[in-house]
């Protein structure tokens, strides 16, 4: 019974499509493409499709659907990319080598004309005054060392392939370069938390005020011989507390983002990430840099804050004299000596 | 020598992902890593067409300019090749290729996201060709044994050709006149700062 209804539907279809041959003829017959790209079916290809051009007027990127989780691969053709490849190899290197070399250049020049800053003796030259308590000198160097190497890992990225890979090899500067990486991405943990520990140790001595402006009309001391009033940080230390905070935060930002890529932004997002990145890298290490000679090099008796933590009073009044007015008067009887703690009591 | 290149006609593609199967089981590439897409442009529309997209081994490769540690090459066949031995896995190549080919084992950057792999033109990669270490690392070597990248050579519709830029473009440019109509060739202006002119 099955077979013969199937037969007869066969049969029935067969005698349809002989009888009929005309409904189906005509398409098959002629070129379903006429000269005009119009076809009977209405579609008009030339016209409908998509074309590069057409998608480039409406938006800065081609992005279609893909059958794969990865959402990156959605993107067609993202044009900026070229953009990034001019920032990154025409520009980036020079904007690098002018920061860096004009900030070396500049302190040498400085050196050369001011000389290193000394400090004349007083009576109370050779006594020595707390300025930074082990935790702050801990912060402080934590976060410097972190600095260093994440500068040179980071200049590493522009400059390693230019001016290190000639001189030992791409085998042996591959090696080093992915030891960078890791060191760059692995210290970044340490340095944000080191920013964030002076920022909060250091904040209530650097906010602006008055005394500052002085400072600053009055040359720093840096011309010539008569220190304006200072307290704890003078105006030039309080710009370098706010570089560090507000470079670091920025360095913080777009590196997070970097470690977790297309977390959050997209691939347009990642390349304006890593410019900021490395422009603000460069300005930081060319500030980072004056910071390190007006430190060492740069004044005497400077770089016992952050050594022994313990400065030399006749230093401290020249350059801090509110600071050392406001220990002083902490402790009613000179200075503090020894590790902070106040004078002890004398036996009666 | 002749300038390698690839042509998706999308007016012939029909989205069968048979070219990224064919890619991913030539060179056995692992889990997660896509060097051949297809992607789908107004999707359930008029005028929808899929592009096959890998790498276009472009001219001026910005992922060769942006690479901090140079592991980039170009072939004489202007194939854009890399070294998985000093590649460190910054991801910068991403950033910079226009059409999203550097692909990387692992998702996140904590640590290191792994070496970058691309498409090769089914050309391998600095080691010394067909040797084992050059499979494991880029997949097989089809150029050195005289063939084309397998996406193109196993294509259904034709809709994506591989080999000499002039003779594919030729090829391409011959259906267009003859059947009246065409999307183009996407990304050449991207890649090769030209495009097939019909």
């Amino acid at each position: 019974m099955r077979r013969a209804v199937t037969l007869l539907s066969t049969l029935v279809l067969a005698t349809t499509l002989l009888v009929a041959p005309g409904a189906f003829a005509p398409v098959q017959a002629q070129n379903p493409i006429t000269k005009d790209g119009q076809n009977p079916m209405g579609a008009k290809p030339t016209a409908d499709s998509v074309n590069e051009e057409f998608l480039f007027k409406n938006a800065d990127k081609i992005t279609g659907r893909v059958s794969i989780p990865d959402k990156k691969s959605q993107n067609l053709i993202q044009p900026q990319g070229r953009e990034y490849q001019s920032f990154r190899e025409g520009y980036l290197p020079w904007i690098g080598a002018a920061f860096i070399l004009g900030m070396i250049g500049a302190l040498g020049a400085f050196f050369l004309w001011r000389g290193r800053i000394l400090t004349d003796d007083t009576q109370e030259s050779g006594r020595k005054i707390l300025r930074f308590n082990a935790f702050e000198r801990f912060t402080h160097w934590m976060t410097a060392v972190c600095f260093i190497i994440l500068s040179l890992s980071g200049l590493n990225y522009i400059f390693g392939k230019r001016l290190l890979m000639p001189l030992i090899g791409p085998e042996a500067f591959g090696a080093l370069a992915q030891w960078a990486k890791y060191a760059h991405v692995y210290l970044a943990w340490p340095f944000m938390f080191g920013v964030t520990m002076m920022f909060v140790v250091w904040i209530k001595d650097n906010i602006p005020n008055r005394i500052d402006w002085a400072w600053i009309k009055a040359g720093g001391g840096f011309i010539g011989k008569k220190h304006p009033h200072a307290a704890r940080f003078n105006a030039g230390q309080k710009g370098v507390f706010w570089m560090v905070a507000g470079f670091g935060a920025a360095m913080g930002v777009t590196g997070v983002m970097m470690l977790f890529p297309f977390a959050l932004l997209d691939i347009n997002g990642m390349q304006v990430m890593q410019v900021i990145h490395s422009l603000i890298g460069i300005v930081f290490i060319a500030g980072i840099l004056a910071h390190i000679y007006i430190g060492t090099l740069g004044m005497k008796g400077a770089y016992d804050a952050m050594g022994s933590g313990k400065v030399d009073l006749a230093w401290a009044r020249a350059h801090h004299d509110l600071w050392v007015e406001q220990e002083q008067a902490k402790t009613l009887s000179g200075p503090q000596i020894g590790g902070g703690r106040r004078h002890p009591a004398p036996a009666e | 020598m002749a300038r390698m290149k690839f042509l998706c006609d999308a007016d012939r593609c029909i989205e069968c992902n048979a070219c990224v199967t064919a890619c991913k089981n030539e060179h056995e590439v692992p889990w997660g890593i896509n060097r051949r897409r297809v992607v789908t442009l107004n999707d359930g529309k008029p005028g929808e067409r899929s592009v096959s997209m890998a790498c276009m081994h472009c001219t001026d490769a910005p992922c060769a300019a942006v690479c901090p540690v140079n592991c980039f090459y170009t072939t004489a066949d202007a194939v854009v090749l890399h070294s998985k031995d000093i590649c460190i896995g910054c991801g910068y190549c991403f950033y910079a290729c226009p059409f999203g080919a550097p692909q990387y084992p692992r998702v996140g950057n904590f640590g290191s996201r792994g070496k970058m792999d691309k498409c090769t033109y089914c050309s391998g990669g600095p080691e010394p060709d067909l040797s084992v270490a050059e499979y494991e690392k880029y997949g097989s070597n089809r150029l050195a044994e005289g063939k084309l990248p397998l996406c193109a050579e196993m294509c259904s519709t034709k809709a994506l050709l591989a080999g000499d830029g002039e003779m594919i473009a030729e090829i391409y440019k011959q259906r267009v006149i003859k059947r009246g109509y065409g999307s183009g060739a996407w990304g050449w202006k991207t890649a090769y700062r030209e495009t097939v002119a019909i």
